[in-house]
């Protein structure tokens, strides 16, 4: 068992710095240009946050419409870490997700008492309350005009868009093995069966509330991962940026990919990100086909593109080697 | 001025804001009465009705009385179509399906109304200026009330009274009150379930759309996103009062609206939207179902 957790994450881990380095080079000699070299790392942040959504609202079964305010804080909490106190990047963003699940926690605990809608109101409300106190907090925040001059990745020209994409990119590699091991560990299978039926989990001795926190601490953490990755990335924040538009952005590519599917959410989240791109052209027509795509999928494929299958590179390797009456994944 | 009379001045308008919110909530709170279902796009018809009793006001050069009593009756009328569309096309095959489903297609479908309102030609996405009657002042013990709070408050208490009278005293209120109670049972007496959920629907949204003319009156402006916070707020005053009660609703909707316009007068506009998010997070923490709702034990 254990050898084959050590292959998987080898696996994964190869694969993972195969594509990193397939993008560095790409980016390097000009078959990817600096304008969609933008597009995937913003793409790698949107597909963090919208993992940090599934967590709460795929795999916990708890519609989340707030997750804009916790990338919110750990896009500001990283802002000023980096500019005021002169962090290193690599310790401001962990910090930014660290305030962020501490205000996650604190929210959750009269949030998740509530359930459904209720409960998808009150995120969105706290939502709104996260934004409105950053436009009063001009001091730290710098209100409503926003937060200019914060420090790039790299200020490097020729690297610079490489570097960013490898920092977004090791953060969304990095989550995503933590999420994955965290559905499949013992709090995961608590998480997920409270998604499946609150009221049977709790009567075979799952504390319910607990868990609920357990999950909605974590996916605090990631999206504040996520904003930090945002500020330094954008280097420009503005309270106007984390409305609920922003929260239902991420929503989407959660609901498309599949609630309670990492893979689903990860293409989704570039393919959907680029299309954002593509669609320019379209312009403000653009902002129709998106939720008519999202009714139609609801009336006609409500599980998404991928439903809760995730995609194994392990089982692509392994299939040949299996033995006959093996436990497989 | 002196404190008190302040203090009286924003009760009015505050009773104002508050019957508008009231109306909208109204809406909300049947629809999940009898849907079981947040209708996230609410706020999108409001700003549907705005804009049918625009296109009405523009056609003269002024804003007569009768002219504006005919753009109430056309938006009523178009949007009650439009919630019965909607009703049928998006809701209505999602009505066994998990309910988070259903909030997310509410959802597409608000941001649908918004950005197709933006597209449309005739709306686009700039603001424009709502025609409205000539404004007078009364001052009462030096508090002034305007006509327009005025007609606010005598259209939307006389739209609570005859729902009050169509819930209560009608033929298809009773219908609407046994759908609400138990659909399954109702269905098995006769009533027509989905005929009862359209005309709810209409109903709700026929409302919507007069609080989106009055709305736009009180502040004489149109353009497609103006319909998310009213809706929201609504939502709120819904919530507040228990959802799925009618006379909930309308005290919610009035407690809003005096809490937000006290909030502006005395201690900042800008947390004025974040008050009524704060509301209701105390409330739904101190009484989970709302002050007139009742309390429902889980079903195992």
């Amino acid at each position: 068992m254990m050898n084959k957790r050590v292959k998987n994450s080898a696996i994964l881990l190869g694969i993972s710095i195969l594509i990193l380095a397939a993008v560095a080079v790409f980016i390097r000699t000009g078959v990817i240009d600096e304008y969609t070299a933008q597009i995937l790392t913003n793409a790698g942040i949107n597909v963090i946050i919208a993992l940090s959504l599934n967590l709460i609202t795929g795999f916990t079964g708890l519609l989340s419409l707030g997750q804009a305010g916790f990338m919110a804080i750990g896009a500001y909490t990283t802002a000023v870490l980096v500019m005021q106190l002169h962090l290193p990047m690599v310790v401001a963003i962990p910090a930014g997700g660290a305030v962020t699940a501490f205000f996650g926690f604190l929210i959750g605990f009269p949030t998740l008492r509530m359930r459904g809608d209720y409960l998808a109101i009150v995120t969105l409300g706290f939502g709104e309350i996260i934004r409105v106190v950053m436009i009063n907090l001009d001091k730290i925040t710098g209100g409503a005009a926003g937060l200019k001059g914060i420090p790039p990745f790299s200020e490097d020209f020729t690297w610079g868009p490489i570097i960013s994409f490898a920092w977004v990119y090791i953060f969304m590699v990095l989550i995503i093995a933590v999420i994955s091991n965290l559905i499949n560990s013992s709090p995961g299978r608590a998480i997920v069966a409270i998604r499946e039926d609150e009221i049977a989990a709790n009567s075979m001795g799952i504390n319910v509330f607990y868990y609920k926190m357990y999950a909605f601490t974590m996916s605090a953490f990631f999206a504040g991962i996520g904003g930090g990755l945002y500020a330094l990335f954008f280097g420009y924040l503005n309270p106007t940026m984390f409305n609920f538009l922003k929260s239902a952005d991420f929503l989407v590519i959660v609901v498309l990919g599949g609630m309670g599917s990492i893979t689903g959410t990860v293409i989704t989240g570039f393919i959907l990100t680029y299309l954002q791109e593509f669609l320019r052209i379209l312009q403000d027509y653009r902002l129709v086909i998106y939720p008519l795509i999202l009714i139609l999928m609801m009336l006609f494929r409500p599980a998404g593109i991928m439903g809760t299958k995730e995609l194994s590179f392990v089982k692509l390797f392994t299939r040949k080697t299996r033995v006959k009456g093996g436990v497989s994944q | 001025m002196g404190l008190l009379q302040e203090v009286f001045q924003q009760l009015v308008n505050g009773l104002a804001l508050g019957s508008i919110y009231a109306l909208i909530a109204l809406g909300y709170t049947m629809v999940y009465g009898i849907a079981k279902l947040i209708n996230f796009a609410h706020g999108d018809i409001l700003m549907l009705g705005a804009f049918a009793g625009f296109f009405v006001l523009i056609t003269a050069s002024a804003a007569t009385p009768i002219l504006y009593i005919v753009s109430f009756v056309v938006a009523m009328a178009i949007c009650a179509a439009i919630g019965v569309i909607m009703e049928k096309t998006c809701y209505k095959p999602l009505r066994n399906a998990p309910r988070m489903n259903a909030l997310i297609t509410a959802i597409g479908l608000s941001f649908f109304l918004e950005n197709g309102a933006r597209v449309f030609p005739p709306i686009g996405p700039n603001p424009k200026q709502f025609p409205t009657l000539a404004n007078v002042n009364f001052n009462l013990f030096g508090v002034n009330i305007s006509q327009v709070q005025i007609i606010v408050f005598i259209v939307s208490i006389g739209l609570m009274v005859l729902l009050n009278y169509i819930v209560n005293y009608t033929k298809v209120g009773k219908a609407m009150r046994a759908v609400s109670f138990d659909r399954g049972a109702a269905y098995l007496m006769g009533i027509n379930v989905n005929r009862i959920i359209s005309f709810t629907f209409a109903i709700g949204s026929a409302l919507a759309a007069a609080a989106g003319i009055l709305f736009s009156t009180a502040y004489p402006q149109v353009e497609p996103y103006m319909g998310i916070m009213p809706g929201i707020k609504a939502f709120v005053a819904a919530v507040l009062g228990g959802i799925g009660s009618i006379p909930g609703a309308m005290i919610g909707g009035f407690i809003l609206g005096v809490a937000e316009t006290l909030t502006k007068g005395f201690i900042s506009s800008q947390l004025a939207d974040a008050i009524a998010f704060g509301i209701l997070i105390v409330i739904l923490i101190v009484k989970p179902t709302g002050i007139l709702g009742a309390n429902v034990s889980e079903k195992v």
